[in-house]
């Protein structure tokens, strides 16, 4: 909310600059997000003049050339082109060397051949109002900063600052959704009273020139309570509509409404002032002088004031005349009795809408204003007579109206104030520091509550206005810390009783994955959790696949945002398309994060944590020395390799499709006798909706992992023996898994076998068709004594033997 | 022949010393020492002298051999010495060429270092680690949190609400890490000291929003947890990411969940909360304010903890009268923006190299 400083001082003047409320506002919790500067940066070269004679311009019918007493011994030349400035006006000059509102700095210009010195302004160049009417003449003007009326039409040459609002002070506020009572200036007024200590004027409304009792010239119905507690409404007769006058319209510009008519601008002002919004009828266009506010049936359709048609629905809220809609309560007016310059009735509504019915009518209707904005947040119904105080006041005053005997108030009844028992020494246990029971009533007292001191601390009563915000003693601890508690308060820590920090065996595994992965070289990346349903097709997935039973939004930001990811790999391969567009082929890149699918057992979604990897292009940058390996299934599983065993994991794999792998070359990950994810190369047609080339990748569950890492591990015994090596080469049929062939050896061997593990791979003529040789390396140990050749020699049979049952022949 | 004997040693020592090669030193060990040599010849003859003569001539002439052959050997070694030494020297590589073969260097997310981080300062403070749920239901992220059933942040424009069963769902994709305070405090009985770090959810999206991004959540409940007791543990946590000399300030504020409410502001670093620089310019990084905006907090609300059911798993439960506490909620991209001088949220989600090797 923008209020104008020198508004916000005619209620609550501290001594203070503008830094100073700032500060003072914002530690106690109105926050000010900035301050403007409305109008003029510098008042400098800005005078009063007055037009001696404006003579017809020699080469221009619509400018003339104005000689201008701007207090200076000689006149000034001036070219004008507004059709009302005439001879005898006092006016508002710009002087060669202004800077204008909008930054632009004034220099003698030649307008059609005759030179300016200066420019005599309209309201809308200092900022002060739309500008409609041409030049401003300030002959009986109200030369004044405030609402008071004031004497003598100034002399030239008089600084115009002096006369005119041509420069504020603005400052912009974070009104929180609780205090609605603050989205009005003297709700703020009433904040910087407590917040400084400063004097705080009569509330404005304090005296009502209206009266109460029935209104002969109009009535008004509503059949729905619950959505509009309260409806007020005034009658005003022989109203003059007419622009308003300088200060209004200063106020209001630099408040961010525009100005519109003297009627209008009223109740802009008084909403403003009061934070209740008002809406002014014609009254001789409500047909039958008499509104009926009621629920809009379901598609019922509504002309309103922007000449649109718009559909409500139930759940909306209407105002009729006898003909029928003629606005949507608290979001906007209708044409039909709009307020126009011949106007000379006016009804003055002022009614309390139910906040959240008001939220879900403007969203739905996209109408939003600063009406609705207040009217959402919660309004009290009290203060409509504090918006129709204000404003009838100002309809006698500026559009010389009569207000009509009585006012319309239908259904509301003022429930009794609340009473909130304030502890003493509760206030202390919550803030840990002691505020004194004198300082906490004197507080509560300038925010407008009523305290009585009690034996344990204060009894207090809760104003109209904060009901809904403050109903406990809690909500007045709060009151209480934000004005003067917050500032001085200690920093301590907390006792922590039983309290040690650490991390879970599962957050520990997770981070070690990561950090093993970061270790080999690859950079994390962070994807969104969003993707979309496309993600599934490139992925080839068939239409049974589990992958498939996505968690869908309701309401995304895009169909590209509308499933929660099933897999990491989308992620992966978006990153990789983008870096290799930019960076590069080479793509070695992992994600640690959350996967989700639909569930059909708990009430929530199945989410677990993935690690997942993908490699693309060379392993490594290219060397003086040695070339680089290529991403493929082998470098990925060495990958896998370094993160399971960093784990100790007890793992193998097993050749299995998945639909957006290379059939040849994809594996299933298997631990534990479950499946902790896939590894393989990616399917060219998978990698090639990328725009990748071979492409590798895998995808692990880290909380299977993590169940099934062991937190503890054991101590295994070892000798002070050395290793006896031997190499064994060995040709069988290509069918024959090289992992069949280990596991074998590892079965034969017996307990002195220490390792064993594949180092050479060999096919061609020398073994012969259909077969392959695999060199393995094995090395045996005992814990007591130094193994012999003459040890091994047996163990060596067996294994040959084992290995001749699936088709092995010892090689030469 | 003693006299005799000495002169071949002098000799022999000058000629040795100023030997410059093995082959030189090898040559000079066949004269002086050979079979044929003088020094030999006369050990062989000792035996022909007269008694009296014999051990004197027989000593000198062996000591004189011994001397020899050690000063040959000991030149030997210096010279095979000089000799790697410059066959070393003459070995020469482009020290200046990259190490081969390259290794090349992972980093992790910043997103994910400065979350590991900041977990690391609360472990450190005495807090617990959690998680949970992304996909959570509207109990807990909002009815669970004090918020009306009209309350805005519900509203399909502020929240992303999961496809569910005709009729409606009330699950939504979080809005903030603070439905865990329920859980946590459902799962364990007081006192409890955790922080919960993940992956939340809005539907805003430009340079200072994106639909997705990262929180940790902070709560402690115990018998007498005060505001001041916020404050002190937020002071450590902000020294330890910006800073020792930083300070903390608390504002009013409003959230439903807790009450009183503030936001935490972090004395600047870049001015060192002074607002503008050595050179009299405005800050950019607080825009002159010298305090950063870090955070929102304050002691949970006590309509929370009557969201909170005791059973066997939380006895004997949260009750407001006795138990009290404070939580906090704070993005873990905003720390690393202002961290880290990152100008562009987009920036996290785009995962360009350039990007990552960075941090
Ligand atoms: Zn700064």
């Amino acid at each position: 909310m923008r209020v104008p400083l020198p508004w916000l001082r005619e209620y609550c003047d501290p001594d203070l600059d503008v830094g100073g409320i700032e500060e003072r506002l914002t530690m106690t919790g109105t926050k000010v997000e900035a301050i403007h500067r409305h109008g003029v940066a510098s008042t400098e070269h800005f005078v009063v003049g007055r037009v001696l004679e404006a003579g017809p311009h020699p080469d221009a019918d619509r400018l003339k050339v104005c000689m201008v007493d701007v207090g200076e011994d000689d006149p000034a030349t001036i070219v004008c082109g507004a059709p009302n400035v005439a001879g005898g006006q006092t006016v508002a000059v710009a002087r060669p060397g202004a800077v204008m509102p909008d930054g632009t700095k004034l220099k003698h210009a030649k307008l059609r051949g005759v030179v300016s010195e200066g420019m005599i302004l309209a309201e809308n160049e200092l900022e002060i109002g739309s500008g409609g009417e041409g030049i401003m003449v300030l002959d009986g003007l109200l030369p004044d900063s405030g609402p008071r009326r004031a004497g003598a039409v100034p002399r030239p040459g008089t600084s115009l600052a002096d006369v005119l609002p041509i420069a504020m002070d603005v400052v912009e506020l974070e009104i929180t959704p609780n205090r609605p009572d603050c989205l009005g200036v003297y709700g703020v007024a009433r904040e910087l009273h407590a917040a400084t200590g400063a004097d705080l004027a009569q509330a404005p409304w304090s005296e009502d020139v209206g009266s109460q009792g029935p209104v002969a010239e109009a009535s008004v119905t509503v059949e729905c309570p619950d959505l509009c507690p309260r409806f007020t409404a005034r009658v005003f007769e022989n109203v003059t509509i007419g622009p308003s006058p300088t200060w209004l319209k200063a106020r209001l510009s630099a408040a961010g409404m525009r100005t519109i008519n003297n009627v209008v601008d009223i109740t802009n002002y008084a909403m403003l002032l009061t934070g209740q919004p008002l809406h002014a009828f014609d009254l001789d266009r409500v047909a039958g002088a008499r509104l009926t506010v009621r629920r809009a049936k379901e598609g019922e359709q509504v002309q309103t004031l922007d000449g649109q048609a718009r559909t409500l629905d139930g759940e909306m809220v209407v105002i009729d005349d006898a003909e029928g809609p003629t606005s949507i309560a608290g979001l906007m007016g209708g044409a039909r009795s709009e307020v126009e310059p011949d106007t000379t009735r006016v009804l003055l509504e002022v009614a309390t809408w139910s906040g959240p019915n008001i939220h879900r009518s403007s969203w739905a209707l996209g109408l939003r204003s600063e009406a609705s904005g207040r009217f959402e947040k919660g309004l009290q119904p009290e203060q409509c007579m504090h918006a129709q105080a204000i404003a009838t006041r100002l309809m006698i005053e500026l559009c010389g109206a009569d207000v009509a005997p009585g006012t319309i108030d239908v259904g509301w009844e003022a429930p009794p104030a609340q009473a909130i028992r304030l502890r003493e020494g509760r206030v202390r246990a919550i803030l840990g520091v002691a505020v004194s029971v004198q300082r906490q009533a004197e507080i509560l007292r300038a925010l407008d509550f009523a305290t009585e001191p009690v034996k344990d601390g204060l009894e207090v009563s809760v104003p109209a206005l904060r009901r809904d915000d403050v109903t406990r003693e809690i909500d007045l601890i709060e009151e209480v810390a934000r004005i003067d508690g917050l500032e001085s308060l200690p920093a301590t820590l907390p006792a922590r009783r039983g309290a040690a920090g650490r991390l879970t065996h599962a957050q520990r595994v997770r981070r070690a994955a990561e950090d093993a992965m970061v270790g080999r070289g690859l950079h994390e990346i962070v994807g969104w959790s969003f993707t979309e349903p496309a993600l599934l097709d490139r992925l080839r997935l068939p239409a049974e696949d589990a992958m498939r039973r996505v968690v869908a939004l309701e309401n995304p930001l895009s169909e590209g945002q509308s499933i929660m990811r099933p897999t990491l790999l989308g992620s992966l391969l978006d990153a990789a398309r983008h870096n290799v567009s930019r960076n590069g082929p080479d793509i070695a890149i992992f994600e640690s994060g959350t996967v989700y699918r639909a569930s059909h057992e708990g009430p929530l979604a199945d989410e677990h944590h993935a690690l997942a990897v993908l490699l693309s292009g060379s392993l490594a940058p290219r060397s003086w020395r040695v070339r680089p390996g290529q991403a493929d299934f082998f470098a990925a599983k060495a990958l896998l390799d370094a993160l399971l065993d960093r784990f100790h994991l007890d793992w193998s794999v097993e050749p299995t499709s998945w639909p957006f792998l290379h059939p040849g070359r994809s594996a299933a990950v298997l631990s534990g006798g479950e499946t902790l994810g896939f590894l393989g190369e990616l399917h060219p047609l998978v990698a090639g909706a990328w725009d990748l080339e071979r492409t590798a990748a895998f995808a692990i569950d880290l909380g299977k992992v993590a169940a099934l890492a062991s937190p503890l591990l054991a101590f295994g015994a070892f000798g002070p023996f050395p290793a006896l090596r031997q190499d064994l080469a060995v040709t069988l049929p290509v069918s024959v898994a090289a992992g069949e062939v280990l596991e074998r050896v590892r079965a034969t061997a017996g307990e002195t076998l220490d390792d064993v593990s594949v180092f050479d791979v060999y096919t061609g003529a020398q073994v012969g068709e259909g077969r392959r040789s695999l060199a393995l390396a094995l090395s045996f140990r005992a814990l007591d004594r130094t193994l012999t050749d003459e040890d091994i020699a047996p163990v060596r049979e067996r294994i040959v033997a084992a290995l001749g049952e699936i088709g092995g022949e010892l090689r030469g | 022949m003693i006299e005799r004997i000495e002169q071949l040693r002098t000799q022999a020592e000058g000629e040795i010393s100023r030997a410059d090669s093995s082959e030189a030193l090898e040559e000079l060990r066949v004269r002086h020492l050979g079979r044929r040599a003088e020094l030999p010849q006369m050990l062989r003859e000792v035996a022909g002298l007269a008694v009296k003569e014999r051990a004197a001539v027989g000593q000198a002439a062996n000591a004189a051999r011994q001397a020899l052959e050690t000063m040959i050997q000991a030149r030997v070694a210096q010279l095979a010495g000089e000799e790697l030494e410059a066959s070393l020297r003459a070995d020469r590589v482009d020290v200046t060429l990259p190490g081969a073969p390259p290794q090349t260097i992972g980093r992790l997310h910043v997103l994910t270092a400065t979350r590991r981080e900041l977990e690391d300062i609360f472990l450190g403070l005495g807090f617990t680690v959690m998680e949970g749920p992304e996909v959570e239901t509207v109990h807990y992220n909002f009815d669970a949190l004090n918020h009306s059933p009209t309350h805005p942040a519900r509203a399909r424009t502020d929240t992303f609400y999961v496809e569910g069963p005709p009729g409606g769902s009330d699950l939504v994709l979080r809005t903030h890490t603070s439905p865990m305070q329920v859980r946590a405090m459902e799962a364990h009985p007081p006192p409890l000291y955790v922080v919960i770090p993940g992956r939340v959810y809005r539907p805003d999206s430009d340079a200072t929003h994106t639909p997705q991004f990262h929180q940790i959540e902070g709560l402690a409940v115990d018998e007498d947890i005060t505001l001041a007791d916020l404050k002190g543990t937020l002071l450590e946590f902000a020294r330890a990411v910006f800073g020792d000399e930083r300070d903390v300030r608390l504002r009013p504020h409003f959230f439903p969940f807790t009450e009183p409410s503030v936001e935490v502001d972090v004395s600047c670093f870049h001015c060192d909360g002074k607002g503008f620089l050595r050179d009299g310019a405005r800050c950019y990084l607080c825009k002159g304010e010298g305090w950063l905006e870090v955070l929102g907090a304050g002691e949970v609300d006590p309509n929370v903890y009557s969201h909170v059911p005791t059973t066997e798993r939380n006895a004997p439960g949260y009750d407001p009268e006795k138990i009290q506490g404070f939580a906090w909620g704070l993005g873990v991209e905003r720390i690393a923006m202002l961290k880290h001088g990152i100008p562009d949220l987009r920036l996290y989600y785009e995962n360009d190299l350039r990007f990552l090797e960075q941090f």
